[in-house]
């Protein structure tokens, strides 16, 4: 056996780890093939090392997605682009395997190589790929041969793109749905690069047989389609061709094709001009807001503001806006739920006097609603609001759902308003804030869920930063204090964690004069976790303070704390101690 | 029974109804026995089988058993698929019958506790489901009462490693000498300490490479190894216990049933499932039905029926709705005014439901009868098969000892023109479909399975012909019962059995063995 010199030791045994049992080690090498395919040299790269990728291609998944990869950009070890077609064999192999993140991987890379081949090259060695994947014995090359058709039409020559046109076609028809799926979700790309004669003929007469297929499955990615090809075709195509066949779709038996048709709708606006729009679209996008089945209502109540955008004004009023009022009051929480999260764009479009006419009511009512999902989605989107029709008008509204929702018994849900506390402050102002919100704010740091508490001391460092720390030392510090001396222990060690936020937003002088001397005089409660809390906020502190106060006041009550019964106190004690003087010295 | 007479490779489609030409009864014969009991020989508890399935070309045959082992076995006699076809294109007689070989076993589920619940997890295989195959790998799908797991099994040439660039004297070690030896060194092991390993991107190769480096030979051997692999477990979605699984003819998803709810799955993704029908009333106390079964159509993949313990199917519309809380048709019988006992409910649960391989009609399993249902028509099944008549004396019985509650399963054979079920004392009943027929024969998984026949022969009654709705009722009353109806043995059942997809084929499992027959 050969012996290999010092500084190659390390490749060596690199390449060596590609065969390793270990799978890590060989998830190792494969990710760095390119280092091994360096010291090999491209020669040896394209003679030993992809033959010996291609043999060696019954691995555990994890490796093949990692090999799939890197073989995408293995270009340049190869020796440029005029050798990229050695990259295919290893690439082919891996796209039949039956792991579809492993396939798409390595079709993903075909692809990426493919786009950089020279013509001729492509139809040398590419299209033989691809026809030999389509016509490949199991299901698992087929679909992968799909994805392949956008990058060899191109370059082929003219008998070529008719037999790829074919082929393709025969795909659309395969015996096996995950065939069927994987040509029309990959319709779009392909019919993107055939010549506009032929779009209008074979391609949509594929298009066609994919709408009219029998499995659900197919017909609705038949629709992601729909909006694709309309983009391609001339508008007045577009109109005879895809427009009948999505208001078909949006009437279709299926509720997952309607959901497709109500997510993908807007999109197709555009394609086919305005008039079609109002004739065809508006009521069928009127028909899915008013669908029986609730998926299909959230998902067009979800578009909402996308479509009428795409609209004028009184389109948008006349047709958009009654479905939209009886969202408001929907059956499903999850309607009203998406609609809530949406509808203040509508704000923009409708214009200040429709929305304060018509919009306004809705989003009052959505505001009471009883699931706390559809409030807290209007209230996260206040900004927008508050541009259009100014906080006057909403107060009065905005601040019973607040307290409702601080009040909601799921934590989840109190936690999400505390989130929104910052914008809420900033948007409704000073003034407004302290007299309703301020209450709400002190309420939290006494919750019975941790989580609770810790976003609420969080909150008032942000109300701080927000409204200064003057306006913090009138409105947070006495109130935040007085709650020392709770008779529960955790409440008081939640103050400790709020002192340790807030001071470094108060500065040096209140930190000294006010927060201080409440952690000094924590250290002598009765309970050993508030003991060892107040040596790290003591910690944290240490930074903030002047040193003659960590000299006078801080470091003899650690040394205090440094000598506790507790083992714990006197740990974080001593930690605490350490810092002062590293921070002195530094200093 | 001449085999020429086999009608067995008769389209599907040319099912039960239309099929007015008188047929000649079945002949059956017995086929092969895998874990065949010696005399005298105690069955293990674990080696009981709980599932058995044909797969789609039935080229394979799986079984689970009660150990959460799953058994796969493979055919020998046809191998050559166009041999087959040509052969039966040219109306030679198939002088073989369907015979299979083990092929492998792997322990599919193991015991396992619920610490949230305290409960028990019992490893038994509660179906078993084929899956589309590829890439010359099998693919399937079993289930316990909770979790649901996607096999692979796959025959891999074995592989070894002969040569490697550094010192051979380490390859023999494997895998542990080589991380030793990457550990003294600082090597990328999991890529953490690249900077310091000298193989960072500035080292400066020369362009022809290093020639004295190599690339680990592989040499491969002519052995095969076969392997099966667990890719994927879909788990903690059954609150209550997992009856049955069923794959979409979409490819793309399978749904699995509990007593009260049914779960809709993408085999790709185990993270999370849709749920599609929930029964369960607000307040448990007001539970009256649960579900006992639940299939896809073999072909329209937006249609599903469930069997409820009430004795109804319900066929469900998936395009309807998100959830399918209503029902697009419901089958059910009901029970003539009067004839209402205490075990009118108990003996009407349905224990098994299949559809056709055509998808047109559909056969269900209580504890008394076999019924077929025509799906276009659900104001009663078109034939009625008695299985248990006779033991309607002995209800009570049945009940004190639980026999009462014992699931059977049934089958149709591929064509449609027969059906079948198991009973007690390790019988089972083949009755003809088709209309008119009279075909009913009583065989016992043994090696002569028309031992009891002979000395009991059976005599079918016809069923009154006068009104097609209400469907024919036929068979003997006296399956396998002495003249005093006395040595029926309770805790013998048949309970699991599959009719081969294109042949007339069935095996069926006698506690721990599997008995084929073939005619």
């Amino acid at each position: 056996m050969a012996m290999v010199d010092e500084p190659l030791y390390p490749i060596a045994v690199l390449i060596d780890e590609l065969k390793n049992e270990d799978i890590q080690l060989r998830l190792n090498s494969i990710r760095r093939l390119s280092t091994i395919a360096r010291a090999l040299g491209e020669e040896r790269t394209r003679k030993e090392l992809i033959p010996f990728l291609s043999e060696n291609n019954d691995d555990e998944d994890e490796v093949l997605l990692a090999m799939a990869e890197e073989l995408g950009v293995f270009i340049p070890y190869v020796g440029g682009v005029e050798h990229a077609h050695v990259l295919l064999p290893p690439l082919e192999t891996l796209s039949t395997v039956e792991e579809t993140c492993v396939r798409d991987k390595a079709v993903e890379s075909l692809c990426r190589i493919g786009a950089q081949m020279k013509e001729n090259d492509i139809v040398d060695f590419f299209i033989p790929v691809v026809k030999r994947l389509a016509s490949g014995e199991w299901f698992t090359a087929r679909v992968s041969s799909c994805g392949l058709f956008h990058i060899a039409y191109p370059s082929a020559t003219d008998p070529l793109k008719t037999e790829l046109r074919t082929i393709y076609g025969q795909l659309c028809q395969d015996d096996m749905p995950m065939v069927r799926r994987a040509a029309a979700s990959n319709l779009g790309k392909f019919a993107a690069t055939v010549e506009q004669s032929h779009l209008k003929t074979e391609i949509m007469s594929i298009f066609d047989d994919l709408t009219q297929d029998d499995q659900d499955s197919v017909r609705l990615l038949a629709v992601e389609g729909c909006a694709a090809l309309g983009k391609l075709l001339e508008p007045q195509d577009c109109v005879a061709h895809i427009l009948p066949v999505i208001v078909n779709f949006s009437q279709d038996k299926s509720w997952r094709v309607r959901y497709m048709v109500a997510n993908q709708l807007y999109e197709l606006c555009e394609a086919v001009g305005p008039e079609p729009t109002r004739a065809d679209l508006v009521p069928a996008y009127v028909r899915l807001l008013r669908d029986n089945e609730a998926e299909v209502r959230i998902a067009a109540a979800g578009k909402v503001t996308k479509f009428c955008r795409i609209l004028s004004p009184q389109l948008a009023i006349q047709h958009i806006l009654p479905c939209v009022k009886e969202l408001s009051s929907d059956s499903s929480q999850h309607v009203r739920s998406a609609l809530a999260s949406v509808i203040m764009g509508m704000a923009p479009v409708l214009g200040k006097d429709a929305t304060i006419a018509e919009l306004l009511p809705i989003f009052l009512s959505l505001l009471k609603d009883e699931f706390p999902d559809v409030r807290l989605n209007i209230i996260s989107k206040l900004d927008q609001v508050n541009q259009v029709i100014g906080i006057d008008l909403l107060s009065q509204s905005l601040l019973p759902a607040i307290v409702e929702l601080a009040e909601d018994r799921h934590w989840r849900v109190r936690l999400a308003i505390i989130e929104y506390i910052p914008l809420l402050a900033s948007q409704l102002g000073v003034g407004f804030f302290d007299d309703k919100l301020g209450a709400l704010c002190m309420q939290w740091l006494e919750d019975k869920v941790f989580s609770i508490r810790e976003a609420a001391a969080n909150n008032l460092k942000r109300l701080a930063e927000e409204f200064g720390p003057e306006w913090a030392m009138q409105h947070i510090i006495p109130q935040v204090l007085e709650k020392i001396n709770n008779p529960h222990y955790l409440y008081r060690m939640t103050i400790l964690q709020a002192i340790s936020l807030l001071a470094p937003v108060m500065g040096a002088d209140i930190t000294c004069q006010k927060l201080l001397p409440v952690v000094i005089n924590s250290s002598k409660d009765r309970v050993p976790n508030i003991k060892f809390n107040v040596a790290k906020v003591l910690q944290s502190l240490v930074p903030i303070l002047d040193q003659s106060v960590v000299d006078k006041t801080v470091k003899p009550c650690l040394v205090e704390l440094s000598e506790d019964p507790d083992v714990d106190v006197r740990y974080y004690a001593n930690q605490a101690l350490q810092a002062c003087d590293q921070i002195m010295m530094s200093s | 029974m001449n085999p020429t007479d086999s009608d067995d490779d008769r389209p599907a489609a040319a099912a039960a109804a239309d099929s007015a030409a008188p047929q000649q009864p079945l002949e059956w014969r017995f086929a092969q026995v895998f874990g065949e009991r010696a005399a005298g020989e105690d069955v293990q508890e674990v080696d009981i089988i709980s599932a058995i399935e044909f797969d789609k070309s039935g080229d394979h045959l799986a079984t689970g058993d009660r150990g959460g082992r799953v058994v796969l076995f493979e055919r020998t006699d046809a191998r050559d698929h166009a041999n087959r076809s040509e052969l039966e294109r040219q109306d030679v007689p198939i002088t073989r019958h369907p015979e299979f070989r083990y092929k492998t076993e792997f322990q599919s589920h193991e015991p396992e506790f619920d610490y949230l619940k305290s409960l028990e997890i019992e490893e038994k295989i509660n179906k078993i489901k084929w899956c589309q195959s590829a890439n010359n790998a099998l693919f399937l799908l079993s289930t316990n009462d909770k979790t649901i797991k996607y096999w692979k099994v796959q025959e891999k040439k074995i592989k070894q490693v002969s040569v490697m660039t550094l010192d051979t004297s380490t390859v023999g070690n494997g895998a542990t000498s080589r991380a030793s030896t990457s550990t003294s060194v600082p090597l990328p092991n999991g890529g953490c300490s690249e900077k310091s390993d000298g193989l960072n991107g500035d080292l400066l190769f020369p362009p022809g490479g290093y020639p004295s480096l190599r690339l680990p030979v592989v040499t491969t051997s002519q052995d095969v190894n076969l392997a099966a692999r667990c890719r994927r477990v879909y788990a903690h979605a059954h609150d209550y216990h997992i009856n049955s699984i069923s794959n979409n003819s979409d490819g793309e998803t399978f749904i699995s049933a509990d007593d009260l709810r049914i779960n809709l799955w993408n085999l790709e993704i185990n993270s999370q499932s849709f749920n599609i029908v929930d029964v369960k009333p607000t307040n448990m106390e007001d539970l009256t039905e649960v579900i006992t079964c639940a299939e896809f159509h073999p072909t329209h993949c937006n249609t599903l029926a469930y069997s409820s313990s009430k004795g109804s199917i319900r066929l469900i519309d998936l395009r309807q709705s998100a959830l399918c809380d209503n029902h697009s048709k419901i089958f059910e019988e009901h029970e003539a005014p009067g004839a209402r006992s205490f075990f009118t409910e108990i003996i009407a649960s349905i224990s098994d439901v299949k559809f056709s391989r055509d998808g047109r009609y559909l056969l269900s399993r209580d504890y008394m009868t076999l019924k077929l249902w025509d799906l276009n028509m659900d104001s009663g099944p078109v034939s009625t098969f008695q299985v248990h008549e006779h033991l309607r004396p002995r209800l009570c019985d049945l009940y004190e000892n639980d026999s009462i509650f014992d699931k059977f399963e049934c089958c149709l054979s591929g064509d449609g023109r027969h059906v079948a079920t198991g009973s007690y004392g390790n019988m089972f009943r083949v009755f003809g479909s088709t209309t008119g027929s009279t075909d009913v024969t009583t065989l016992e998984a043994s090696r002569n399975p028309m031992r009891r026949q002979m000395s009991n022969p059976n005599r079918p009654t016809r069923g009154t012909m006068t009104s097609m709705a209400r469907g024919v009722r036929r068979g003997g009353e006296n399956l396998g019962v002495d003249a005093n109806g006395n040595s029926l043995d309770f805790s013998t059942k048949l309970l699991h059995l599959a009719w081969h997809p294109t042949e007339n084929s069935i095996a069926c499992a006698a506690a721990n063995s599997l008995y084929m027959y073939y005619a």
